[in-house]
C-alpha cells in the first residue's frame, strides 16, 4: 500500500536520530585535526625519491635515466642529468639527478612513474596536508625536498619495502661476490703470470711425423 | 499572572505606542509589529538552518556542523558573515534589473504573508476577514519571483529550474488550497483569528478539539502538508533546486547577500506555510489540554510551529528526491482526487451532526474514516501502476 515504505523509512531515519545521541560508536566520521585514522597501505598521493644511508643527496637511488620524466602523462617532472658519476648501493659508478623536480600542482597521481622506475627510486608517499599561501613555488619540489630515506619509505609500504630491500642485499651480495671472484681470478692470473714459466718442448730439430688424415 | 505573560507582547506594543500623538499610533503600532516579525523570523531563520544541519547530520549518524562557538551554536553568524562579505556576482548577459528584483519580489509577499497568521491571542498583525484568501493571493506570488530569477540569469540551469518550480507550484497549489477549503467549511469564516477560536475548547473536558482530530482533518492536515513541502520547494520535492541534476536550479547565478535573501525568503515561506497549517489543524495557539492553559498561547504557537520544522527536517532527512513525471502524476492523479474526496468527507461529518444516538461520534468516525480509506487504496495502486516490470538482463548473469 502507498505509505508502508514511506514509514518504515522514517522509522529508520528516527531511529539513526536517537541511537546517534544513546550511542558514540554509531558516529561514523571522525573529528579530523584532533582525532585521524591511521593511513591505508596502499594509500598515495604524490611521488618523492628514496634514498639509502644517511646522505639524502648521496644516497639518491636515481640515476637520472629519465623514464618517469617521458612516461608522466601531465608532465610534471623536471630532470637535469649530472655531467659526472657517482656510486651507487653496488659501488657502479652512475648518473645521479642534477635537478630533480616535480610540479605537484600538476600531478594527478597516476603512479606511473613508480611503476616504470627500474631502479625503485621513485615511489608514493602519503602526506596531504600540503596546503599553502603560494601556489606556484611552494607547490614545486625540489630534489631536496623530494628525498626521504629508506626507513620512511620501510615505514609506508612495509611489504613492498622489505621485498625491495632483500633483493637489494641480494644484488649486493652478487656483486660483492663477483667482485671477490673476479679478483680471486685477476690474482691467480697475476700469481700465474707472476709464476716462472714451464719448461719448454725440447728443441731437437726432428719434425713430429704428421699425423694420418682421418679417412671418412 | 498567566494573564500578563500571555498578553505580554501586546501590553509592550500598546506602551511603547502610548508615547506617540495619537494621530500616529496606528502607523507605529503597525509597524512595530512588522519589525517583531521580522526580527523574530530572522533568528528563528538562524536558528532553523543550524538545527537543520545538526538534525540531518545525527539522522546520517554524524555530529554536524560543531567548530564555530559551542557546540557549532555560532554557524549561523559565521554564514551571515560570509554571504554579506562574498562579491554579489551578476552574470554579464544577466537582465540586470530583473535580476536584482527576483529575491526582493520573493521577500515582500512572503513577508505579507507572515503578517496574517495570529501567533497567539490577540496577536495577529494584521486581521483580515479574508486573511486565508489573501494569504494564498500573496502566496502564489512567489512563483512569479522565482521564474523572475530563472529567466533572468540567462543560464540553462536556472531557466530549468525555474520551468520545473512554475510547473510543481502551479500543479501543488491546487491541492493546497483545496485541503483548506474543508477547514472553512467547518469554521464558516476566512478570518484565521476566528479559525482558532472555532478549535478551542475540549471535547469531555480533557481532549483538545482541534481540526487535526478529525477524519477529515486529518487527512487534510497530511494533504496540507505534502503540498506545503512541494509549495516551499523542499525535500523530496526540491526539483527546482535538484543539485545533483541542474547545480542549483534558479539559485545557480545568485550570489552573495541576494543568494541569502533568496535563501531566507525560502524559509520564510515555509514558516508562514507551517504557521498556516498550525493555525487550520493544529488549534494555533490554543493549548492541547485544559491543564496547560497556564502556558502562554504564543509559546504554544512556537511550539507547533517548531514540531512542524522538524517533521519537514525529518522527512528531508528520509526521502529521495522524485522524479518530475512522478511530481506530476503523485498531484494530479492522488492529491487532487484525495483533497476532493476530502470536502465530500466534511460534508459527511457536517451533516452527520444530526446523530444523536449513543456511539454515534465513533460510528461517524468510522464512516468518514473508510470513505477515506478506500479510494486512498485504490489511488494509491494506481500510482504504482504502470511502472516498469522488473527487467532481466539476458546477458548480465
Amino acid at each position: 500500500m502507498l505509505g508502508t515504505g514511506l514509514i518504515k523509512g522514517m522509522a529508520q531515519t528516527a531511529k539513526n536520530f536517537v541511537g546517534s545521541y544513546q550511542g558514540p560508536e554509531r558516529l561514523v566520521t571522525v573529528q579530523y585535526p584532533e582525532e585521524r585514522l591511521a593511513p591505508k597501505e596502499n594509500a598515495r598521493n604524490f611521488p618523492f625519491l628514496v634514498f639509502d644511508g644517511d646522505d639524502a643527496q648521496k644516497g639518491l637511488r636515481c640515476v637520472a635515466c629519465q623514464i618517469c620524466e617521458k612516461e608522466c602523462p601531465p608532465k610534471c617532472i623536471y630532470i637535469n642529468k649530472s655531467k659526472d658519476k657517482k656510486p651507487d648501493y653496488i659501488g657502479k659508478p652512475q648518473f645521479y639527478p642534477a635537478t630533480f623536480d616535480i610540479d605537484i600542482s600538476v600531478c594527478m597521481s597516476c603512479q606511473i612513474c613508480v611503476e616504470v622506475c627500474p631502479f625503485d627510486a621513485i615511489k608514493m608517499d602519503k602526506v596531504f596536508e600540503l596546503s599553502t599561501t603560494d601556489r606556484f613555488e611552494a607547490l614545486l619540489l625540489h630534489k631536496t625536498e623530494l628525498a626521504k630515506p629508506n626507513e620512511y619509505f620501510q615505514e609506508l609500504h612495509p611489504t613492498e619495502a622489505a621485498e625491495i630491500d632483500t633483493r637489494f642485499a641480494e644484488e649486493k651480495l652478487k656483486a660483492e661476490a663477483k667482485a671477490k671472484a673476479d679478483a680471486e681470478a685477476k690474482a691467480k692470473a697475476a700469481a700465474i703470470a707472476a709464476a716462472p714459466k714451464p719448461e719448454p718442448a725440447p728443441v731437437d730439430g726432428s719434425i713430429p711425423t704428421p699425423v694420418a688424415p682421418k679417412t671418412i | 499572572m498567566t494573564g500578563q505573560l500571555d498578553q505580554l507582547f501586546v501590553s509592550l506594543k500598546q506602551w511603547l505606542v502610548s508615547f506617540l500623538p495619537q494621530a500616529a499610533q496606528p502607523m507605529a503600532g503597525i509597524l512595530l509589529s512588522i519589525s517583531a516579525i521580522i526580527g523574530a523570523f530572522a533568528t528563528m531563520f538562524a536558528i532553523t538552518t543550524i538545527m537543520e544541519r545538526k538534525i540531518l547530520g545525527r539522522i546520517q549518524n554524524r555530529l554536524g556542523p560543531n567548530r564555530v562557538g559551542p557546540f557549532g551554536l555560532l554557524q549561523p553568524a559565521a554564514d551571515g558573515i560570509k554571504m554579506l562579505t562574498k562579491e554579489d556576482i551578476v552574470p554579464f548577459a544577466a537582465d540586470k534589473l530583473v535580476h536584482f528584483l527576483a529575491p526582493v519580489v520573493l521577500i515582500i509577499p512572503v513577508a505579507l504573508a507572515l503578517a496574517m497568521i495570529p501567533y497567539g491571542r490577540n496577536m495577529t498583525a494584521v486581521d483580515l476577514d479574508a486573511g486565508i484568501l489573501f494569504f494564498f493571493a500573496v502566496g502564489s506570488a512567489t512563483e512569479l519571483s522565482v521564474f523572475m530569477a530563472g529567466w533572468s540569469s540567462q543560464n540553462k540551469y536556472s531557466l530549468v529550474g525555474a520551468m520545473r518550480a512554475i510547473a510543481q507550484m502551479i500543479s501543488y497549489e491546487m491541492p493546497l488550497v483545496l485541503s483548506t477549503v474543508s477547514v472553512l467549511m467547518m469554521a464558516g469564516t476566512l478570518s484565521l483569528p476566528l479559525i482558532v477560536q472555532a478549535q478551542s475548547g475540549y471535547i469531555y473536558e480533557i481532549l483538545p478539539r482541534w481540526n487535526v482530530f478529525t477524519p477529515w482533518g486529518l487527512a487534510g492536515f497530511v494533504l496540507f502538508m505534502i503540498a506545503a513541502t512541494a509549495e516551499s520547494n523542499r525535500a523530496p520535492f526540491d526539483l527546482p533546486e535538484a543539485e545533483s541534476e541542474i547545480i542549483a536550479g534558479y539559485l545557480t547565478e545568485y550570489s552573495g547577500f541576494k543568494y541569502a535573501l533568496f535563501f531566507m525568503a525560502e524559509y520564510w515561506g515555509l514558516f508562514a506555510v507551517s504557521g498556516l497549517a498550525v493555525t487550520l489543524f493544529l488549534g494555533g495557539w490554543n493549548a492541547p489540554f485544559p491543564f496547560l492553559q497556564w502556558v502562554p498561547s504564543w509559546a504554544w504557537f512556537f511550539a507547533k510551529l517548531g514540531t512542524i520544522i522538524f517533521g519537514f527536517i525529518w522527512v528531508r532527512g528520509t526521502l529521495p528526491r522524485l522524479r518530475l513525471d512522478q511530481l506530476m502524476n503523485f498531484a494530479w492523479k492522488f492529491l487532487l482526487p484525495m483533497s476532493l474526496i476530502n470536502i465530500v468527507v466534511t460534508a459527511m461529518w457536517h451533516f452527520s451532526r444530526v446523530f444523536q444516538f449513543v456511539g454515534a461520534r465513533e460510528m461517524r468516525w468510522v464512516l468518514c474514516a473508510l470513505v477515506l480509506a478506500i479510494p486512498y487504496f485504490f489511488l494509491g495502486r494506481a500510482l504504482g501502476e504502470g511502472r516498469p516490470a522488473k527487467r532481466n538482463y539476458k546477458f548480465a548473469e
